[in-house]
């Protein structure tokens, strides 16, 4: 565990005195207050009067944020360490493999993190002016953290299967919008596909945190997903040994 | 108790896909030793020595260092290693002293440990004007220096070293030469080198490795006297043995022959010869002015002393 904590460090350190940092946080910054003053604006949002909450800024996050922010803060993480060969001296530390990969995934959700906490002056908007619902947000923040997991453990299984960090970008973005758009292509199949695809699909148990519910099948989704792309990356890992 | 063998390879084999890397080498360093591991490019170096390291597993065989298996007891086997792989990997985004010092804690350090080391290996590595410098800043030869610190830093009872001297300028091939020997001491060495000099200079023994095989195994001085300026040859003549022996050992540039019986009245000779004199003209003028019947002569194509050229001629070459 102390290993993965250092090794998240570092990452963080690194990230947080690059340009890299910065250029994200503005778009992300810029995006997500786009959003969130079109949902709140009454002369945009029709007939409906403006509600407190960040609901649209939620949905418009998992859809048009996400799927780009997660390969592009994960994908330097695994594909540098082996275009420098570092991961050979990471590697032959007496740590172990899981513990790179924890560390690197640990990492990850901290710059995720440190974005959504600047949407905090969201809410803090919002309750000058309205009334939230603190339970909604609570749920709407937990599942965008739960959907960011997932969306960063696939974004590190790209960077480990590359040296190359822009490969590694275009490969999980990939992954990404397939899986965003699973749940509407899942109309296009008729019968019990059509359900079973749109099980799969990440949006599919996302919209229940976004309406205040936390179902537990949803929670289980999001974490397993995470577990499964974590264990194959931990996996391609080991198996770049043996080649 | 015999003295604790520190690092030793039990019949490791490599393939590379079909590929064949290294060929079951055995050899055993103690406590203390600085072993070279020399051999030509391509000759299987890295990759044992990535075997000894744990960054990937043998085909077969094994790899212990300070008794424990490098697959099976992977993470006690690497705590006692320092290591510099050939491409002296480095974050070049970090500063000379947060790098050691991640290297470090990787390496199972307390931070307080780390403090308390990094004046003693900066000073050694002689790093001490680029403490805060970021290591993209630095030129190849400090960068090689860092590479060692990071080896060092963890005070690892043994150290292996991938051609710690390539790619830097003279003056500091000879400096990091320098180093390497005042590190020695307490630590268990290997290092591989396509240099033969480098050897002599800094190793108790050497291994020579050529196409994933080891081919020799010897003290840098024996092997230097064995090989140096030798040619062999070998002859099959039909006559009376002890006559034909006295003769050839009369041939100028001839220091030895040694015969082995190859049929009814006939032997095979082999002769040792100074290297560049090429004796065979002499050597059948002489058998058949003496009417006896040379049926054969062959300038012996010993891989050893093919290598050995080669790795003399390399050396030629870079300076
Ligand atoms: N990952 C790999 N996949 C396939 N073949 C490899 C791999 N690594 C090394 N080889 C091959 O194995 C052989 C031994 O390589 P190795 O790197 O161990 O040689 P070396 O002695 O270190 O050479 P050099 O002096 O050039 O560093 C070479 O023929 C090389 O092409
Ligand atoms: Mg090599």
């Amino acid at each position: 565990m102390r290993n993965t904590w250092l090794i998240a460090w570092k990452e963080i350190r690194v990230f947080f005195t690059s340009p890299m940092a910065y250029v994200v946080g503005f778009i992300f910054v810029g995006l997500t207050g786009y959003f969130f003053v079109r949902s709140v604006d009454s002369a945009l949002s029709g007939p409906n009067f403006p509600e407190a909450s960040l609901r649209h800024l939620f949905s418009q996050m998992s859809i048009f944020i996400i799927p780009w922010l997660a390969p592009v803060l994960t994908m330097r993480l695994l594909a540098e360490e082996q275009k420098i060969g570092t991961l050979e001296l990471l590697l032959t530390a007496p740590v172990r493999d899981w513990e790179v990969v924890m560390g690197k995934f640990v990492a990850s959700m901290t710059f995720f993190l440190g974005g959504l906490a600047l949407t905090l002056w969201y809410v803090l908007m919002l309750s000058w002016r309205g009334n939230p619902d603190p339970g909604t947000l609570a749920s709407g923040y937990l599942g965008i953290i739960l959907y960011g997991s997932t969306a960063m453990a696939i974004g590190l299984l790209a960077s480990s299967f590359t040296s190359n960090q822009i490969v590694s970008a275009v490969v999980s973005l990939g992954i990404l919008v397939l899986l965003t758009f699973l749940e509407v292509g899942a109309d296009q199949v008729g019968g019990v596909a059509s359900t079973v695809v749109a099980q799969l699909g990440i949006t599919t148990h996302f919209g229940d945190f976004v309406r205040g519910v936390i179902d537990s099948s949803n929670v289980v989704y999001y974490l397993s997903v995470t577990g499964v792309f974590l264990f194959l990356t931990v996996r391609n890992l080991e198996t770049r040994r043996w080649r | 108790m015999a003295i604790r063998a520190m690092i030793e390879a039990r019949n490791l084999t490599k393939y590379y896909g079909s590929f064949l890397a290294v060929e079951k080498v055995n050899f055993v360093i103690k406590k203390g030793e600085i072993l070279g591991f020399l051999g030509p490019n391509g000759a299987g170096k890295t990759t044992t020595m990535r075997i000894l390291t744990g960054f990937i597993p043998p085909t077969s065989g094994e790899a212990l260092v300070a008794g424990y298996d490098l697959v099976g007891q992977s993470i006690e086997a690497r705590a006692h290693i320092g290591y510099l792989p050939e491409t002296v990997p480095l974050y070049t985004e970090m500063t000379v002293k947060e790098y050691l010092s991640f290297m470090g804690r990787l390496r199972g350090m307390k931070s307080g440990q780390v403090r308390e080391r990094l004046g003693y290996v900066i000073e050694a590595c002689r790093l001490e004007d680029y403490y805060d410098t970021f290591i993209g800043k630095l030129s190849k030869g400090f960068r090689q220096r860092v590479g060692i610190a990071q080896a060092i830093i963890h005070e690892p009872d043994v150290l292996i070293l991938d051609e710690p001297t390539v790619g830097i300028d003279p003056i500091q091939v000879v400096e990091t030469r320098q180093l390497i020997k005042d590190l020695a001491g307490g630590h268990t060495v290997i290092l591989s080198t396509h240099i033969l000099p480098e050897v002599s200079m800094l190793c108790d023994r050497v291994l020579i490795i050529h196409e994933g095989k080891i081919v020799a195994e010897d003290t840098p001085d024996d092997l230097g006297t064995k090989l140096a300026g030798v040619d062999r040859v070998e002859a099959e003549v039909e006559g009376p043995r002890s006559q034909i022996l006295e003769v050839l050992k009369k041939i100028r540039g001839i220091i030895d022959v040694t015969s082995r019986p190859a049929g009814k009245n006939r032997n095979v000779y082999r002769i040792q010869a100074k290297q560049g004199l090429d004796l065979r003209p002499t050597i059948s003028r002489t058998i058949v002015n003496n009417n006896w019947a040379l049926l054969n002569i062959q300038l012996l194509s010993m891989s050893l002393e093919e290598i050995f050229l080669k790795l003399t001629t390399e050396e030629d070459l870079r300076t």
